[in-house]
């Protein structure tokens, strides 16, 4: 298993999708571990009853259906399907349209889900947002999963992971073809007190995760790559170059 | 897939997924990717195989250097020093290394046979682009290793008949301590027309860079040039295609600084703000004054 996340981590992350399909076929038996742990482009589906958009994701899926949280249906129709207790659907809901506003607060536009469940005495909360950039082809993709383990006086424990997946991809005269892509994980863990709900405090991890991320795909994405190209081959003329950014960089 | 009674893949579709695997590394990361292939797969036999198909054809993309086991020199393992599958040619030292792939190692070397080599007239061109395209590789890069191969017309003996030559320049900048691993390779075909006494040069640019902790970022960047010169004497044509190389290659680094200059701005701005409109955090604990903004949005078809 540890060898098919290093292979996962090797993969150009355009390729990841076949990567995984290929992992998942040579070792049928991992495949519950290798489907929470890797991450995949997400796609979209739209609920049949409200119209809106909703994430496919491993965490409301059940055989090959998923489960809506604006109708709490899966799609395509399941006899069977795992839901969440009535008590989490409550938060659910309630989780998945702060969500939206948030989302379009921050990105105006694009897609957001919240899944909630119950994993033996925790629970797990699950907010995806997607969003399509306008570039030539730019793609940002966050994935959150919070355990929330209640602790005794009043507060719980928030263990959240995220990922953020990015892609770009432009292809001019001048610099030909130019594809960056990946993904990169992070995690916060914090004890909180309950008194305002599990909501806030969960939204409240996310959003500042979220603004770390941010940051952080910019030093990493661009920083070290570009670092990366000056060290293979550094720029003519360096002094001047080095002047001209730094100038720049005051500026803007 | 279909749903099938066994879900276990063919041993050929085991081989050509490991060859997949193997193929699609980041430069210098191939060892490593061969061990977890070998630890997924389980098989010696079946990993072998694939093994045997992948390296020599990864090796080749990645045109790695190898040194020759007496020191004497390097050899680069391309497409066109190839003389046979294991044989690879060094034009500069007149040697040939017979290579373990898969192992990434030369075995041993023999000198090249002179059918192996080109003629005296060629080599005159030959020579001379050598030795400026290595003055030139050392000035621009670090760490860069470079060849100059005749792929067509070697038996050309005198003046007359068209040939081609291919330079290859090749850098790695391989750091997995720090998580990140780079690498730059240019392909530059130059053909030698002699009825229009003109030397047409094509170059095929190509980037890439890895960066791993906590994640997998990686750059994937390509880029194709033409240009042309007159034909002339050896060194003055040596001169005037390394010119060409040369100024290609500055302004292909130069145009990728500009993109990653205009990208961070252009990507974040569009895809995510660093604040909501409001220049204030999300107000978690009262979402209440958005409801009615948003309905608003919505009835207004506002919303995407």
């Amino acid at each position: 298993m540890e060898a098919a996340m290093g292979l996962m981590r090797r993969i150009p992350p355009k390729h990841s999708e076949a990567a995984l399909s290929a992992l998942l076929s040579l070792l049928p038996h991992h495949s519950a571990d290798l489907l929470s742990q890797v991450d995949q482009p997400l796609q979209v589906l739209r609920d049949v009853d409200s119209g809106k958009e909703f994430i496919l994701c491993e965490y409301n899926r059940d055989a090959d259906s998923y489960r809506s949280p604006w109708s709490n249906k899966y799609h395509p129709p399941l006899d069977d399907g795992l839901y969440p207790s009535q008590e989490l659907r409550k938060l659910e809901v309630e989780a998945n349209n702060v969500f939206m506003v948030y989302c379009d607060q921050y990105y105006e536009g694009g897609t957001s889900s919240v899944y909630i469940w119950e994993n033996e005495d925790e629970d797990g909360s699950r907010t995806a947002d997607g969003r399509r950039g306008y570039l030539e082809e730019g793609c940002w993709e966050a994935i959150h999963v919070i355990e929330v383990v209640p602790l005794e006086e009043a507060t719980a424990r928030y263990c959240l992971t995220s990922s953020v997946m990015l892609s770009l991809t432009t292809n001019d005269e001048s610099s030909g073809n130019f594809n960056l892509s990946g993904s990169i994980r992070r995690q916060m863990n914090m004890d909180l007190p309950i008194a305002e709900g599990h909501l806030c405090n969960m939204g409240r991890m996310i959003e500042e995760m979220e603004s770390k991320l941010r940051y952080s795909l910019d030093q990493v994405y661009f920083g070290k790559t570009k670092e990366m190209i000056c060290t293979l081959r550094p720029p003519s003329e360096p002094v001047q170059t080095r002047l001209l950014e730094h100038i720049s960089k005051r500026l803007s | 897939m279909s749903d099938e009674e066994e879900t276990q893949p063919t041993d050929d579709q085991k081989i050509e997924i490991a060859k997949w695997f193997l193929l699609n590394a980041p430069a210098g990361e191939i060892q490593y990717i061969a061990k977890d292939m070998k630890a997924v797969l389980q098989d010696e036999t079946l990993y072998t195989t694939a093994a045997a198909v992948a390296f020599p054809l990864y090796n080749k993309s990645h045109m790695i250097c190898l040194d020759f086991p007496d020191r004497s020199g390097e050899v680069m393992v391309t497409p066109f020093s190839e003389i046979s599958e294991n044989e690879y040619l060094d034009p500069r030292t007149a040697q040939v290394a017979v290579v373990d792939h898969v192992n990434q190692v030369c075995r041993r070397a023999r000198p090249a046979n002179d059918e192996e080599l080109p003629t005296p007239y060629i080599e005159e061109y030959r020579y001379a682009l050598d030795i400026e395209v290595t003055k030139y590789v050392s000035e621009a890069y670090p760490k860069g290793i470079c060849s100059v191969y005749c792929v067509n017309g070697k038996d050309v003996e005198e003046p007359g008949l068209d040939f081609e030559l291919v330079v290859v320049i090749s850098a790695a900048r391989l750091s997995p301590q720090n998580f990140c691993n780079g690498s730059w390779r240019s392909i530059w075909n130059v053909e030698f027309k002699d009825e229009a006494q003109f030397v047409e040069v094509r170059g095929t640019l190509q980037v890439g860079a890895h960066y791993f902790e906590e994640g997998n970022v990686q750059l994937d960047a390509k880029h194709e040039c033409k240009d042309s010169t007159m034909l002339m004497s050896p060194e003055d044509c040596a001169h005037s295609v390394t010119t060409i190389i040369r100024h290609h290659e500055t302004e292909y680094l130069n145009s990728l600084q500009t993109s990653y200059s205009k990208l961070p701005d252009a990507t974040f701005k569009d895809l995510r703000r660093k604040l909501p409109v409001t220049r204030t955090l999300f107000p978690w604990h009262n979402t209440m004054q958005f409801s009615l903004r948003r309905d608003i949005q919505k009835s207004l078809g506002l919303e995407k």
